[in-house]
């Protein structure tokens, strides 16, 4: 089964004493069959997204090539404290298997993805130990100068990690590596590819897309893509 | 949550098909009558929204084709054989028929003139759509100008096709260079090449680009649409040949561009 069209009431002025009682529907497509998802795919797709089963790059610049030896993770707090890994020390962290779906923004949905990462909570409780305090808003920062805004409750409660192996296998450059952020419940943008530091901050900030006209949050299941959207 | 700013929606709008043209034996322009369409930059794109008699609904985003400076809105669309959407709007979609979009979408792959140049673009395949809106713009916005002012925003198009009869907008990008002593249009085939062909036939790479693309002391500004193979090769190869990565900007082409 399909989802019900989106309706809206509309606005009537009263004409001849009578108020029409009526909805706008959206228009139907002449001639537009479509192709249904099966129920229970259909139950796991966000409003206006489709189903592949490629894994699509994007990204608007060059990859970023990255040495592991030169590699790094940083914590930043919002007055100067700051918690650093290297590569070797990132892996020792204790890490977790995920399986979940993600959702880009440019419509595609793809489900059951494996991966393989460290918990932004156990992230989060090693830099305490190291004096860096937490604040509501992070901003990721990555290789190649691409940003992206979460608020730090989105990151917290097992629902976002730092991910380095995906199906697997270590994640290819051009989806992310050698680690990208992976908060699934937002749109994919969020999960910022290439990133090497997390900065707390007292206010929200947006990010590289969030600046260009994208949603500042981003959830699938509200359909914030864009600035503007509820 | 909200969004900063109180920015106004992206709102949906119904817009009129005045035509549906072929450009190649599997794309075709949509030609479109938009009310109230805000202007857009050239490299951005909408969003297309089907409804079915039943309600289901689906979405795409495709890359506007048009220069800001027409009256109308051309997307140009190719037909993947498995695709849900694309055989219905190459096919089916016919003058006088309705297409809901929203858009202008998207503010990093775009470019106007007083970005500046030398301009670079390099498309494989469909990712020429955004690109010969650049190109269209361009030469709108000159259309004016004397010949200094071409030559401060110099453009080269190299452009990756499968076959000759796949080149998209492949008479009007002849045109556009033979009238503009400042835009060179450089062609690779990469499947099959008439009898006759001089060109290159294979796909883009490093030496390719050594050859056609601006030497990086010149700064281009670099845009590159295409299948994901084709773009990570040539960002890659840009920068390896010295172009600054903060000059090159990538938009994708997936197969599921359906």
């Amino acid at each position: 089964m399909g989802r019900v069209a989106e309706s809206r009431t509309a606005n009537y002025d009263k004409i001849g004493g009578i108020t029409p009682f009526t909805t706008e529907m959206t228009p139907v497509s002449r001639g537009f069959l479509g192709r249904r998802p099966t129920t229970d795919k259909a139950a796991r797709l966000p409003p206006g997204q489709y189903e592949t089963r490629d894994f699509p790059v994007l990204s608007a610049g060059p990859t970023p090539r990255t040495l592991l030896e030169k590699w790094d993770f940083t914590l930043l707090g919002t007055t100067g404290q700051s918690a650093h890994w290297t590569w070797k020390e990132f892996l020792a962290l204790p890490r977790e298997t995920i399986k979940t779906d993600i959702h880009c923004v440019t419509k595609w949905s793809k489900f059951g993805t494996a991966w393989e990462g460290v918990a932004i909570d156990t992230i989060l409780a090693d830099a305490a130990k190291r004096g860096v305090e937490p604040a509501p808003y992070v901003m990721a920062r990555c290789d190649g100068g691409y940003t992206a805004n979460v608020p730090l409750a989105d990151l917290m409660g097992g629902k976002a990690w730092v991910a380095f192996i995906y199906e697997g296998a270590p994640l290819a450059p051009e989806h992310g590596g050698p680690a990208r952020l992976l908060v699934p419940h937002l749109y994919f943008w969020k999960s910022a590819k290439w990133v090497r530091e997390l900065r707390m901050m007292e206010q929200d900030a947006p990010g590289f897309w969030e600046s260009l006209g994208y949603h500042i949050y981003g959830d699938p299941w509200r359909e914030q893509r864009y600035a503007g959207d509820e | 949550m909200t969004s900063i700013g109180g920015t106004p929606r992206v709102a949906w709008r119904l817009a009129t098909v005045i035509d549906n043209v072929p450009e190649t034996p599997r794309t075709r322009t949509l030609l479109l009558d938009v009310p109230e369409w805000p202007g857009h930059r050239a490299g951005q794109h909408v969003d297309v929204r089907l409804t079915a008699e039943d309600g289901y609904q689906t979405e795409r985003s495709y890359s506007i084709a048009s220069p800001p400076e027409d009256a109308h809105l051309a997307l140009t669309v190719e037909r993947l054989e498995d695709g849900e959407v694309s055989p219905y709007l190459v096919n089916e979609l016919r003058a006088g028929d309705k297409l809901e979009l929203r858009g202008p979408i998207g503010g990093y792959f775009v470019w106007d003139l007083p970005l500046g140049g030398p301009l670079l673009l390099v498309a494989g395949g469909s990712g020429i759509v955004p690109l010969m809106a650049m190109l269209r713009h361009r030469n709108a916005a000159l259309a004016n100008a004397d010949v200094e002012a071409r030559h401060r925003v110099p453009a080269r198009l190299l452009y990756s096709s499968r076959r000759w009869d796949e080149v998209i907008y492949r008479d009007e990008l002849a045109r556009l260079a033979t009238n503009d002593p400042t835009l060179e249009v450089t062609h690779t085939l990469t499947r099959e090449a008439p009898d006759d062909w001089k060109g290159f036939r294979r796909r883009i790479d490093r030496m390719m680009l050594a050859e056609v693309a601006w030497p990086a002391s010149e700064r281009s500004r670099d845009f590159v649409c295409g299948p994901t193979l084709l773009v990570e090769a040539v960002a890659a190869a840009l920068v390896d040949l010295g172009h600054h990565a903060d000059l090159v900007k990538t938009e994708r082409f997936g197969p599921t561009g359906a």
